[in-house]
């Protein structure tokens, strides 16, 4: 009963998004504030409608349902409260639903916060959004449902996933499905723009806030994933270069781009057709990595051959959006007049920097991602394109952006005095030098790329914060806190995100220097790896809740001889699908790790070990949720969270940034 | 499949992450084990998703490892193991493809890409302000730069009300 409230609660969502695609738009074209102001309504209601059918499915979970096809293959009884919760999203059918919630979710942000918008407007973007929402639920309906029922209910389920059973599975795809799926309504208000052809420092505005909650949320989910990657797989990993990390990736960086040009479009008024065109590409990269994700296509393009509804469906809806926007952008872009003049070395310079070198990394990644599934597709042949291709294009292209942040940190508006600028950079940069030196020093020597990746954290780091620093001491010490409060928060913001990217510098410069032990190890014997000993006290059985594992312990103990504690790296095989995955053990000293993996253990009288010391290693993720806090502060920040400013707020004059 | 979006598609995917490597496969000479290990991690396990020979565990990446290993000590420079797979398994087994008339254009596409988009930015920094479409509003005409400069050569700073 309740699994029929939601599949007809997901069809009236349907109806409701339908009409929300024509009417508000309708409105909005022919100026009719009423019929256009319907949207926020439309909007509302949509949501309601999709979170009640989220909901049930949700029930279903929960309870077990298995006469609900979808539960019995990715949920069985025994399973943790939590992974039934997190089950709803780990399967195709229940990633689409969530991802049409957040589509409705964003546009009921819209409806809410809506009071400032101009009606037309509203109008506009909610239709656009009222369109993919009605493209995505009959995509739901027709192709993949999740509330199909079974003639003849099992007693047990399938289970989920084994290595998708973790917390981290819990928030990550949430949180990056509103990233993904939170720049639909920058794409909506992209289109919207276009179509009532007003794109100003009011719409770069309108989209400031939504830009930044999405690149937070994406920034977040992409981070979180690849830790889950690190910590639940098992080989220490952080990122692989694989099609679907570069799916969430391309529209990151493009993403960012946006970020930092609708700055210039806000201060500025320049670069109008660019920061819209990328906001088309940014959500037409999300498509495509729905796509590319859902489709089969990366398994192999004859997979996708085989079974090609689903993939078509996606296919056909890729092509209809990411065709009609570019259509609807070629013949409106003329139209758009540049706007303010700068020079090469301004602040507006560093930006369009910035995009040059972050649109030809996502570029990078694309043509890596695509190239083989096309060349197989036309010519039959089969190439692969691994991380080898990514490290020798999409990365150099990373280094002159990471150098070049703290000079455009420090550049003004229209023409900067680039010497003037970076005197104290001099400072931050030899500080850069002297701490690869110490790093090269305490490691004995190093690769000289990885060194020189330090140092440019180091300096990214303090260049970065160089500002903050110097404003706050202008007073001397004791006025330091009153000064920092002083500053304005999208200041401190920007500076706390790009102190993150050097973090992240450092973090991954810093893998080069991790040692890497692998041994067959019996009971008693012992590892030493860099100064720490392990030794292997045990080997045993476990038994969880929904599987049985094989757990070795390891005590480790410092140089001195200080038992620091008791690491249990396990492999686990799960009772539903009879699959092993493996549990790490890992110990934190300061920003370091110490990580072991099992292997086989077949005869119970020794393990095969791998363990890694890797120094600094949190700070890959460190520096991402650095780069949220700061996103997070600047979204905070009123004076620039108001989407469009009271007239009074217009009249206070402005620090300049 | 090393991805939880990629891993919820994977029903049909049995990627059974653990140890690549295993104790007894390595090399006892460290300098080979270490061009060995290099080595593996550009070539493609061919069975599994997108995962290199040093990072899988399935029966056909620990053969691959047992072959690299075997060429090395038999003294094979890394370019003849490579072409000696290839010729065994095809192009795909490389990740890093060579260049070829198939490949030059995903190799050039990013240098090609950032010297046009360098030119469109220079080519936007080189715009003059006619162009803009902000207008002559900003050059003064001579009379209001000879008010101007009368004004800057008055002694005291009361401004122009003065």
């Amino acid at each position: 009963m309740i699994v029929e409230l939601g599949h007809f609660a997901l069809i009236l969502g349907f109806a409701v998004a339908l009409f929300q695609a024509t009417v508000p738009l309708w409105g909005a074209i022919r100026g009719d504030a009423v019929l256009a102001r319907l949207g926020a309504q439309a909007a509302l209601v949509h949501f309601a409608l999709l979170a009640l059918a989220f909901a049930a499915l949700t029930h279903a979970y929960l309870v077990s349902d298995f006469s609900v096809l979808n539960v019995f293959q990715n949920s069985h009884s025994l399973k943790p409260l939590i992974y039934k919760w997190s089950g709803v999203w780990g399967n195709h059918e229940g990633s689409m639903l969530l991802w049409v919630l957040i589509l409705a979710l964003f546009g009921a942000g819209v409806a809410v916060f809506s009071k400032r918008l101009p009606d037309d407007m509203l109008g506009a973007t909610l239709g656009v959004q009222g369109l993919i929402a009605s493209a995505f639920c009959a995509f739901l309906i027709f192709a993949s449902n999740p509330f199909l029922r079974m003639p003849n209910p099992p007693i047990e389920g399938r289970d989920l996933n084994p290595v998708l059973q973790d917390p981290g599975l819990a928030i990550h795809p949430p949180l990056l499905y509103l990233g993904y799926v939170g720049f639909s309504i920058v794409f909506s208000f992209a289109a919207a723009a276009l179509v009532l052809g007003r794109v100003d420092a009011a719409f770069a505005r309108m989209i400031r806030p939504w830009t930044l909650a999405a690149w937070i949320t994406l920034t977040l989910g992409i981070a979180m994933g690849s830790y889950w990657a690190y910590y639940e797989l098992g080989w220490g990993g952080y990122w692989f270069w694989d099609p679907v990390e570069n799916a969430s990736l391309m529209p990151w960086l493009t993403g960012t781009a946006l970020l930092h040009s609708a700055i210039v479009l806000e201060k500025r008024e320049a670069l109008k057709t660019w920061t819209i065109l990328l906001a088309v590409v940014t959500f037409s990269l999300s498509l495509l990595g729905t796509f590319l994700v859902r489709s089969g296509v990366l398994t192999s393009v004859h997979a996708f051959a085989v079974d090609p509804e689903r993939g078509l469906f996606i296919l056909l809806i890729l092509i209809a959006f990411i065709g009609g926007s570019f259509a609807l952008f070629a013949a409106r872009a003329s139209a758009l007049q540049g706007g303010g003049l700068f020079a090469p070395i301004s602040r507006e310079g560093a930006l369009v920097f910035n995009n040059l070198f972050l649109s030809v990394a996502s570029l990078a990644v694309f043509v890596g991602t695509l190239y083989p599934l096309l060349l197989e597709a036309l010519t039959g042949a089969k190439i692969s394109v691994g991380p080898p291709f990514f490290n020798l294009t999409a990365v150099p292209l990373m280094v002159p952006l990471f150098l070049a942040i703290p000079f455009g940190q420090k550049l003004a508006w229209k023409r900067g005095d680039l010497l003037g600028a970076s005197q104290r950079l001099w400072i931050c940069m030899a500080l850069g030098v002297v701490g690869a030196a110490i790093s090269a020093y305490a490691a004995g020597g190093g690769p000289v790329l990885a060194l020189a990746g330090i140092g440019l954290g180091i300096f990214l780091v303090l260049g970065a914060l160089d500002d903050l620093l110097d404003r706050g001491l202008r007073g001397g010490i004791g006025m330091i806190g009153a000064r920092l409060r002083a500053i304005p928060q999208s200041i401190t913001a920007m500076a706390l995100a790009h102190a993150g990217a050097g973090l992240m510098v450092i973090g991954i410069s810093a893998t080069a220097f991790e040692t890497e032990k692998i041994a067959a190890m019996k009971p008693g014997e012992t590892l030493a790896l860099d100064g720490y000993t392990l030794r292997l006290e045990g080997i045993g059985p476990v038994t969880g809740p929904n599987y049985n594992a094989i757990a070795a312990e390891f005590s480790l103990r410092d140089p001195a001889g200080t038992e620091l504690a008791r690491l249990r790296p396990a492999k686990r095989v799960y009772i539903g699908r009879q699959m092993p995955t493996s549990e790490v053990g890992r110990y934190r000293h300061g920003l370091s790790e110490i990580y072991l993996a099992i292997g086989e253990t077949s005869d119970g009288q020794h393990v095969d070990l791998r363990a890694y010391h890797k120094p600094f290693v949190l700070l890959i993720w460190l520096g991402p949720l650095l780069m949220s806090i700061g996103g997070i502060l600047s979204l905070l920040d009123r004076r620039l969270r108001i989407g469009v400013p009271a007239r009074r707020a217009r009249l206070r004059p402005e620090p300049a940034e | 499949m090393r991805y939880p979006l990629g891993l919820l598609l994977a029903a049909a995917l049995f990627a059974t992450p653990a140890l690549a490597v295993r104790p007894g496969e390595q090399l006892p000479d460290a300098a080979q084990e270490s061009r060995a290990r290099k080595l593996s991690a550009e070539l493609r396990c061919l069975v599994c998703q997108n995962q290199s020979i040093d990072d899988s565990d399935a029966p056909l990446a620990v053969d691959l490892r047992r072959i690299v290993r075997e060429r090395i000590s038999a003294g094979d420079s890394d370019a003849a193991i490579r072409d000696f797979l290839v010729a065994r398994y095809g192009a795909f087994v490389l990740l890093r493809p060579p260049v070829s008339a198939q490949t030059i254009l995903l190799w050039s596409l990013p240098g090609l890409a950032l010297a046009l988009g360098g030119l469109a930015a220079w080519r936007l920094f080189r715009r003059r302000p006619g162009e803009a479409g902000e207008g002559p509003a900003e050059m003064l005409s001579p009379e209001e730069q000879a008010e101007l400069q009368a004004l800057l050569d008055k002694p005291g700073r009361s401004g122009p009300a003065a």
